[in-house]
């Protein structure tokens, strides 16, 4: 087990470097920042300059990255154009994108595995198909209508709550938000955890457990229930890193200063430092849970062993 | 002389305009500051440290025109400039000038304001090593090319044409004659700095003092601003409410939601998808108002295509195939004005803006147009593709019209089409780098009300913002005599003249005068834009 971790977390190194030089390459294509920083007008050639050298912009690109990578592993993700540090950003951002992302996790789960499993008990019911129906409805809307649909009703119409988030961004506040951004793969969870259980109803195991005269309540738990998430899970995962690098438009709706915002923000300035920075630490999230979900696979399925 | 006569008038109007908002204000109005109410306004994230000299786009701008008040103040309601913090500043050759300060302003961290924050402000903007956006404002003050040089290391620290007489005078020599050049000292730029900017200035950018009528009590950046009034502000602008929090919103339309839920009170952009309602769901809380701000379609010059003699008839012909009365009616629901000339109304016709300067070129006229390309030679190329940023201001749908109504003019599907840039920062470096082989979209935000500023900067050879690299050496001539002409008729006559000038050779299209909108909740009263579109927050009564 340890030595798997290892090798995962060694494994990670070239993915983390390759990532970071795509980003950097990437944003490095769209051009010279500085020419933006003056509105209309051109930059006086002196203050460009300046400007320029200050933010190592007049080095080669690769000079550039290696100068970059190199103050990251030190802890400095550098100062972005308004003069504030990048990790002071990161600083405000990442708690709030993390509060909203464990809402919409919790919501997932619990919405998701619940009506996922109501209705794979009870297939071909009333019950079922009315969430199937819905389900379809969700996926097939896009998110920022779902968002501004529920932002007009809820937050102008009935006044139940205030259309936009608060710098402080408490959970009650994100609860709207975070059902919004989990929507879709909420119907995902919910459809997938009702075929696999659908499908694992009919499985030997299943048919043994009732014939030993287990409690109904035991065989679902125990038996169905534990090897039907592992899909689940695994979506569940992934979905983490989706949702927390995913949530720009979410984040827009709402006006929450999170990481889409600083992102968004980011690139609309051809900020290389903010970009970089935050795709960088998006990028160690989705590979934390990456393999977080991947030990998980050895929790619920005994079959399992890492070695 | 010129100085001293022309201070008595803005003086007087601003006691008018005192008394009648004092009026309008009704008998509920106890005292003269008006309530200890707080309002929110909308507010953006500026994209620069907010120093005065390094502040050049609006968001900051807003922050620096409530905390700080310069030698001149532009009258929020017909944008002249007025003495603020200044005495008089006089001159008897229009170029060197004195400058004499009002005794008791202070600054809210109690420091007193002196000849010394002024120029050591002025120094720290445009001395090269501080990296200030605004550097160039300076340029014309006498030893400007000695502390900010084009390449090459800076010789001098300080401007050579500032020298500090007293405590409250000093002088300004220009290196050539500007007579208008106290006018423009109202912009943000030349603001006075508090010694605590220079002591610490890591403390003082992250809350900025300054001598303005509102004072920052928290500024948690990236999202919000608490202002308040300062109530021992020496000004005679005192706010008439208890302060503003600023809330910095990513998408407009997020904050016009807010607006309608009474979760905000001032709206400065309302969002083009939201104008066909603003009337019902704003009940007449909404002021659409003309600001100094024009869109253009500039030439590249440098590309020997666009630099013939009957290039200029081409551009006179495309000017004439644009609808823009149909375009700024549908599309930009009547908050843009048909261009007539190269200025902006809000200069008012004293201040330079002659509407219909620009004549038969600017109206619409499909036949005339196809006949003047015809006898130019036809479109080079056979097609222009007109090259714009995409990413912010709705611009692509503008193009696209304007491309409309010159293929349907021409009778030719193809003779023009859009040329979209992914960002803005992109589209300045083609622009900047002198790349482009076609029109390209130009927008020039006055800096300060006069109209040298939508001409010298824009169309004077070699001139900062001369995108498009046009030269004519009889409007740099005309501009030069306006600018050493001391009799202010004169001189506004003179940059007609000059402006008839680039009519004539079309050195870029004038499409539309921009407007300011905004939006307001119901418990404001006395909410307007200034000449900037920027609300007119000291004067905003809440309740």
């Amino acid at each position: 087990m340890a030595r798997y971790v290892v090798r995962r977390l060694l494994q990670m190194i070239p993915v983390f470097v390759g990532a970071t030089l795509l980003i950097f390459l990437m944003v490095n294509v769209l051009g010279d920042p500085v020419a933006g920083l003056c509105g209309d007008k051109t930059c006086d050639p002196a203050t460009a300059a300046r400007l320029r050298s200050e933010f190592g912009l007049d080095q080669p690109v690769l000079r550039q990255y290696l100068t970059y990578m190199g103050h990251v592993l030190t802890g400095d993700f550098g100062t972005a154009f308004n003069g504030e540090k990048v990790i002071e950003l990161m600083g405000s951002a990442f708690p709030v994108t993390l509060r909203l992302t464990l809402v919409a996790i919790v919501l997932e789960v619990v919405l998701g595995l619940g009506l996922g499993v109501l209705t794979g008990l009870r297939r071909g019911r009333l019950l079922d198909s009315a969430v199937l129906l819905f389900t379809l409805v969700v996926i097939a809307v896009p998110t920022f209508v779902t968002g501004l649909l529920l932002q007009l009703l809820l937050g102008v119409e009935w006044n139940w709550i205030s259309p936009s988030v608060s710098p402080d961004a408490s959970f009650g506040e994100l609860l709207v938000p975070g059902l919004v951004l989990a929507s879709v793969s909420l119907a995902y969870v919910t459809r997938l955890t009702r075929t696999s259980l659908a499908e694992n109803r009919r499985s030997d195991y299943v048919r043994t457990a009732i014939a030993k005269g287990l409690p109904r309540h035991r065989v679902i738990t125990r038996h169905l229930l534990r090897n039907s998430l592992i899909p689940v899970v695994t979506f569940i995962g992934t979905d983490i890193g989706a949702l927390m690098g995913g949530a720009i438009v979410t984040e827009r709706i709402f006006n929450i200063h999170g990481v889409g915002y600083q992102l968004y923000q980011g690139i609309l300035r051809q900020n290389t430092q903010t970009v970089v920075g935050f795709v960088t630490v998006l990028v160690l999230v989705f590979l934390v849970a990456n393999l977080l979900v991947d030990l998980l696979y050895a929790v619920l399925d005994p079959r399992i062993r890492y070695a | 002389m010129r100085a001293v006569t022309h201070a008595t008038w803005p003086a007087l109007a601003a006691a008018l305009t005192l008394a009648l908002t004092a009026c309008a204000g009704g008998g509920s109005d106890s005292s003269a500051e008006g309530g200890d109410a707080v309002l929110s306004a909308v507010w953006g994230d500026p994209q620069n440290p907010l120093e005065p000299a390094n502040t050049n786009e609006v968001q900051g701008g807003k922050v620096l025109g409530m905390i700080f008040r310069g030698l001149k103040r532009y009258d929020p309601m017909t944008g002249k400039a007025q003495n603020a913090v200044a005495e008089d500043i006089t001159t008897t050759d229009s170029q060197n000038f004195t400058v004499r300060i009002k005794k008791g302003w202070k600054f809210s961290n109690g420091e007193p304001v002196t000849a010394h924050s002024f120029v050591d402000a002025w120094n720290y903007g445009a001395s090269a090593k501080n990296n200030q956006k605004n550097a160039y404002f300076f340029g014309y003050i006498d030893g400007y090319d000695k502390v900010h040089p084009d390449s090459g290391k800076q010789t001098a620290d300080t401007l050579s044409g500032l020298k500090i007489v007293d405590d409250h005078t000093f002088t300004v020599r220009l290196s050539q004659k500007f007579s208008t050049f106290p006018d423009t000292l109202g912009y943000v730029a030349f603001a006075p700095l508090p010694k605590a900017f220079f002591d610490d200035h890591d403390a003082w950018l992250n809350k900025p003092v300054g001598n303005g009528p509102y004072s920052i009590e928290s500024y948690k950046r990236g999202s919000e601003m608490r202002l308040r009034t300062w109530d021992a502000y020496p000004g005679r602008d005192k706010a008439h409410n208890g302060g503003v929090d600023l809330k910095v919103y990513t998408d407009n339309n997020t904050a016009y939601t807010d607006l309608l839920a009474g979760n905000l009170d001032v709206v400065d952009d309302v969002p083009a998808q939201q104008l066909k309602n603003v009337g019902t769901d704003l009940a007449g809380r909404y002021l659409n108002t003309p600001a100094g701000l024009i869109q253009t379609l500039s030439f590249p010059f440098y590309d020997k295509d666009w630099n013939t003699a009957g290039a200029a008839k081409i551009r006179k012909g495309l000017s004439m195939a644009i609808n823009r009365d149909q375009i700024t009616k549908t599309i930009f629901q009547n908050t843009r004005t048909p261009a007539t000339d190269w200025t902006s109304p809000v200069l008012g016709e004293e201040g330079g803006y002659k509407k219909g300067l620009c004549g038969d070129a600017c109206t619409y006229d499909p036949a005339g147009a196809r006949k003047l390309i015809e006898e130019g030679g036809g479109i080079p190329g056979g097609q222009i593709k007109i090259t714009y940023n995409a990413d912010t201001g709705s611009h692509r749908e503008w193009v696209d019209a304007v491309c409309n109504s010159i293929n349907n003019a021409l009778g030719n599907d193809k003779a023009c089409a859009g040329n979209p840039v992914g960002t803005f920062a992109d589209f300045r470096n083609l622009v900047g780098q002198n790349k482009l082989t076609g029109p390209f979209r130009t927008g020039w935000q006055m800096d300060y009300p006069l109209v040298q500023n939508f001409l010298q900067p824009l169309y004077y050879t070699g001139a900062p913002s001369n995108d498009g690299k046009w030269s004519n050496r009889d409007f740099d001539q005309l501009v030069d005599r306006a600018n050493a002409e001391t009799d202010p008729k004169k001189a506004v006559q003179l940059f007609q003249q000059a402006e008839g000038v680039l009519r004539d050779d079309m050195g870029t299209v004038p499409l539309w005068y921009q407007n300011g909108s905004a939006g307001w909740s119901e418990r404001l009263s006395h909410v307007t834009l200034d000449a900037f579109s920027v609300p007119v927050y000291d004067e905003i009564k809440v309740g």
